[in-house]
């Protein structure tokens, strides 16, 4: 009895951290200045979250209706993959197509690289 | 890695060959007897044991969860702190790793990383560049952090 109240008190705690993840990625998306920092709070936090809210949903299901959930451990696994990608893609496109870095950034590595012309055309004959 | 793992079942079918129980628990018995002889027959395989790169897999895995943890964490104090004051930056990282899995992985754990987040990757995949979300304190150790991180990806695939 008590070990199944210990185990309602983890999946609380685990949904309730989640959200508060999401909300507070989502105060990221709306305070930080520019796509890059912005891209930050929305990989992380927002993928911590996600992952927060299936494992206590999973839990649940497996102490309360005793039903293991294999596709809520895959959806785990594939959004723990791909959120990353997805953010080192939208910012890697926001790059080449001139998008500005914030005006209090201090420093730029990459600009006179992408305008070199070997560089570009390796790439270009890459894709 | 992947013969010693093939030869691993194969003792373990033959193993239940032997015995002539079909189930699990043979299959697991006869795995492990096979762990052990091919532990023991370590020098005549070309590549090293394979649980030790298994292990520094599972490795791998513990520290994707701790990093996002810990960047998720910085994360909300940058964005809850009343006064914005960061210096996002980009720079660039010079590594040692080849191969496209190799950099894809480490990409993956830098983008995990607090305050950092692979941007592109020089065609001959040689250098990534990063943007930091607070440059001047950053720099420094998450340089450190790379060490760490290529060190803890060759271990698994050499």
């Amino acid at each position: 009895m008590s070990g199944n109240e210990i185990s309602y008190a983890i999946i609380g705690f685990l949904i309730i951290t989640g959200s508060l993840f999401s909300l507070i990625s989502a105060i990221g998306l709306i305070r930080l200045p520019d796509i890059y920092t912005r891209s930050h709070a929305a990989t992380k936090s927002s993928t911590l979250g996600i992952i927060c809210v299936l494992t206590g949903s999973f839990i649940f299901f497996v102490i309360d209706q005793s039903y293991v959930s294999a596709r809520l451990i895959l959806g785990i696994i594939f959004v723990f993959l791909t959120a990353p990608v997805a953010g080192h893609l939208i910012c890697r496109a926001a790059y080449r197509t001139n998008v500005p870095l914030w005006d209090k950034s201090v420093q730029d590595d990459l600009r006179h690289i992408l305008k070199r012309d070997d560089y570009n055309h390796k790439s270009t004959e890459f894709e | 890695m992947s013969i010693q793992i093939l030869l691993n079942l194969v003792i373990a079918v033959v193993w239940m060959f032997l015995t002539n129980t079909w189930d699990a628990v043979a299959f697991f018995k006869g795995y492990i007897i096979g762990l052990g002889l091919i532990f023991l027959l370590r020098r005549f395989i070309p590549e090293t044991f394979y649980l030790r790169r298994v292990l520094a897999a599972l490795n791998l895995i513990t520290l994707f969860f701790k990093e996002l943890v810990i960047s998720s964490l910085i994360v909300v104090k940058q964005v809850l702190s009343p006064k914005l004051n960061i210096r996002p930056g980009i720079f660039a990282l010079h590594t040692d790793l080849e191969g496209d899995w190799e950099i894809t992985v480490l990409c993956l754990l830098i983008t995990l990383t607090p305050g950092t987040l692979s941007l592109e990757v020089s065609p001959d995949n040689k250098v990534i560049y990063i943007h930091a979300m607070d440059i001047p304190d950053a720099e420094s150790v998450v340089n450190d952090i790379k060490q760490t991180f290529e060190k803890a990806i060759m271990e698994v695939t050499r």
